[in-house]
């Protein structure tokens, strides 16, 4: 542009020179100019006038490009006015404001390529074996119940069961877990998991729709949709800016040259300057480096945790998320693995495993959780051939005879009706007390035992700022206080009932005012209290519809220390946000101020226009990147 | 009842003009425009003419912004 003017300024000189009489030539050149200063300016800025003609006609006087086309049109008549030859402006904000335009829409065709390549989870095809030969079809057309073949390499489509075969599973893309899962014959897979190594053919227990790839697809995509209050107050603010600098421009035009010439005897040679004035304000007045930044920064946050394994159901909920102050869990399978497990065995009289030994093989007949857990912790194959008069006791516990050894286990009560002195427990969990042969043989302690990152969990929590930690369970006030002092929860309520949790939430709602409230749970049972909650967040969620459908988080995984992780995102995010905001803000109104003053002209309008835009669009594209956090 | 649309506007503040349209449409309960991935989520009224409406949803959000399309 500047080498065009120059070119021209030559050019113009040549002709005057040749003239003899240099003012005299450029006024009577003036016209050639204008035309020759016309052609790059109808080259560059045709579609938006033609925009402009039209928005016209459907009378929407607002619109972008009627204003840009009033704001250029309007420099280049007060540059004929004012006949200093000056269009290059006029030209250069039609530039300017195009090259915006072309990078908004690359920026975003790129985010969202970019997102999309995140979720790429989508399965195309489905492998049936039909006549010994494999056939490719469209997953969607697959019934439940169809046995279908992976291969290495490919996508497992559709949730099912292993029939046949063994490999390992990258489930990265769903659970943000790199480490691979190893499936065989009877293991349920999900759909999005990629094989890895084996053949593996799997019996459909899901339509194509219903799989969990669908639902979270579905999810990632719908979730921009529900918007958060800084979207609204952006396109609500967009709704009255423009208009507003519209007017102040009108206002500007007319109103202080009219003063100046009544009250200051000044002549109407002050218009021009002024409706130059006017005219950076229209140049200014497009909102639309705000308003693309701000839906850009939720998206790329939302598209970010969802590669980390955590769906945000929505802008708004991410938006909630990072005011949370308080996070209540549900104890079971939330901060716990939610299965029994023997975590001990104490004042034993024999060996350990000889003890266990019995223990399993006395309960045998029994499919109570505990007797699994004796089972799983004695880990060898049962003889029930060995176990003679089993005799269940309710209550209390069971009697048996096991190897000839008469053996009894159970609690405190049977151990004193049998009177056999036992020695109690300090530990927390159910006591097994064993007497053999009628003597006190000691006790295994069975416990849900913590997840191993629980205690990281609360911590992180608490380092990123997270004012209180509660824990709610229906176990008895002993296990709860143990486990909640173990992780350091700062406050317990126990023997709740399912129905009493709501209303243990809505009181902490209460007490906390100002800050939000995340309910964690694992889904199944919770759905009253997720929804409850300010904000609910569901672990562990895979293949749980219910957990996905109540929840506004949904945790991939069972690691409770994506809690912290989700927070800090939306933490993140909406960071990013309010810098947008805020920057974007200040340099319109700095710009507006400096042009009503007459210190900054159009070339400095524009560039503020498109260069916040274009900072305002990078920075945003900076919520993707969140694996760090 | 709730209907997705697949659309194509270029600016993200048109989309925010397209749902203004959108929402005064008669037949028209609620709507939300994602610009990021262009889609519109229509929520029609009870006993509303869906095709009718989104005729006319078209036609306002024409009047508008002139560039945008919805797939119907």
């Amino acid at each position: 542009m500047i080498a065009l003017r120059i070119a021209y300024h030559f050019l113009g000189e040549d002709v005057s020179d040749a003239n003899g009489a240099v003012v005299k030539a450029a006024l009577v050149h003036e016209p050639v100019w204008f035309i020759l200063y016309l052609i790059p300016y109808g080259i560059i800025g045709y579609d938006i006038l033609k925009k402009a003609f039209k928005g016209i006609i459907r009378g929407q006087v607002f619109d972008e490009n009627f204003l840009m086309a009033v704001a250029t049109i309007g420099a280049i008549v007060v540059a004929l006015v004012q006949k200093n030859g000056d269009y290059t402006e006029a030209i250069a904000v039609m530039l300017f404001y195009q090259i915006g335009e072309l990078f908004q829409s690359i920026a975003v065709g790129k985010s969202r390529r970019n997102i999309s390549k995140l979720m790429d989870i989508r399965p195309d095809y489905a492998n049936i074996e039909r006549d010994g030969s494999l056939e490719q079809v469209d997953p969607s057309e697959v019934s439940v119940g169809t046995v279908i073949v992976v291969q290495p390499g490919e996508k497992i489509p559709i949730d099912g069961i292993v029939t046949e075969g063994t490999s390992s599973l990258n489930t990265v893309a769903l659970t943000g877990e790199s480490l691979p899962r190893d499936v065989r014959s009877g293991d349920e897979v999900i759909s999005g998991s990629i094989n890895l190594s084996g053949v593996l053919k799997v019996q459909t227990t899901k339509e194509f729709g219903e799989s969990t790839v669908s639902k979270i697809l579905e999810l990632v995509e719908n979730a921009s949709s529900r918007k958060s209050k800084s979207e609204e107050f952006i396109s609500k603010f967009a709704r009255f800016y423009t208009p507003a600098v519209c007017y102040s421009a009108l206002a500007l035009a007319i109103l202080p040259p009219l003063f100046q010439m009544l009250f200051m005897q000044r002549g109407i040679e002050v218009w021009p300057a002024w409706i130059y004035r006017a005219l950076t304000f229209l140049v200014i007045s497009c909102p639309c480096a705000l308003v693309i930044s701000i839906p850009l920064s939720f998206f790329a946050g939302i598209g970010g945790a969802g590669k980390e394994g955590i769906l945000i159901k929505g802008s708004n909920y991410l938006e909630t998320l990072s005011k949370v102050k308080t996070v209540v869990f549900d104890k079971t399978g939330t901060l716990t693995k939610g299965v029994f497990e023997v975590t001990g065995v104490h004042h034993n009289q024999v060996e350990n495993e000889k003890l266990l030994e019995y223990a399993a093989l006395a309960e045998c007949a029994s499919s109570h959780p505990i007797s699994k857990s004796l089972q799983s912790a004695y880990g060898r194959e049962i003889n029930r051939d060995r176990v003679k008069d089993i005799e269940e006791i309710s209550g209390e516990g069971i009697t048996a005879v096991v190897d000839g050894v008469q053996v009894a286990i159970g609690n405190h009560k049977m151990m004193h009706r049998l009177n056999v002195p036992h020695i109690d427990c300090h530990c927390v969990g159910t006591i097994l007390h064993m007497a053999l042969d009628g003597k006190y043989a000691g006790h295994i302690v069975i416990s849900d035992v913590e997840k191993e990152s629980s205690k990281e969990a609360i911590g992180k929590l608490r380092s990123s700022g997270i004012r209180k930690t509660v824990m709610l369970t229906g176990d008895a006030s002993k296990v709860a206080e143990g486990v909640a002092a173990d992780l350091g929860i700062d406050e317990v309520v126990s023997e709740l009932l399912p129905a009493d949790k709501v209303g243990e939430v809505e009181r902490i709602i209460k007490e906390n005012e100002g800050g939000k409230v995340a309910f964690v749970g694992d889904g199944i049972n919770d759905a009253p209290v997720l929804t409850r909650a300010d904000i609910g967040i569901a672990m562990g969620a895979m293949g749980s519809d219910a957990a996905i459908e109540a929840a506004d988080v949904v945790l991939m995984d069972d690691d409770p220390v994506k809690i912290s992780k989700a927070i800090r995102i939306s933490r993140k995010c909406l960071r990013i946000v309010y810098e947008n905001i805020t920057f974007a803000l200040v340099i319109k109104f700095a710009c507006l101020v400096l042009g009503a003053l007459g210190i900054a002209n159009m070339w400095l309008a524009i560039f503020a226009d498109v260069g916040v835009m274009i900072i305002a669009v990078l920075n945003a594209i900076r919520a993707l990147r969140v694996h760090k956090l | 009842m709730k209907k997705t649309y697949e659309i194509e506007v270029d600016c993200a503040n048109c989309a925010n003009k397209m749902e203004d349209a959108t929402k005064k449409t008669e037949g028209v309960a609620g709507c939300t425009v994602n610009f990021m991935t262009q889609k519109m989520i229509v929520e029609f009224a009870e006993g509303a003419d869906e095709k009718k409406v989104m005729k006319q949803v078209l036609k306002n959000c024409k009047k508008v912004e002139d560039d945008c399309e919805i797939y119907l």
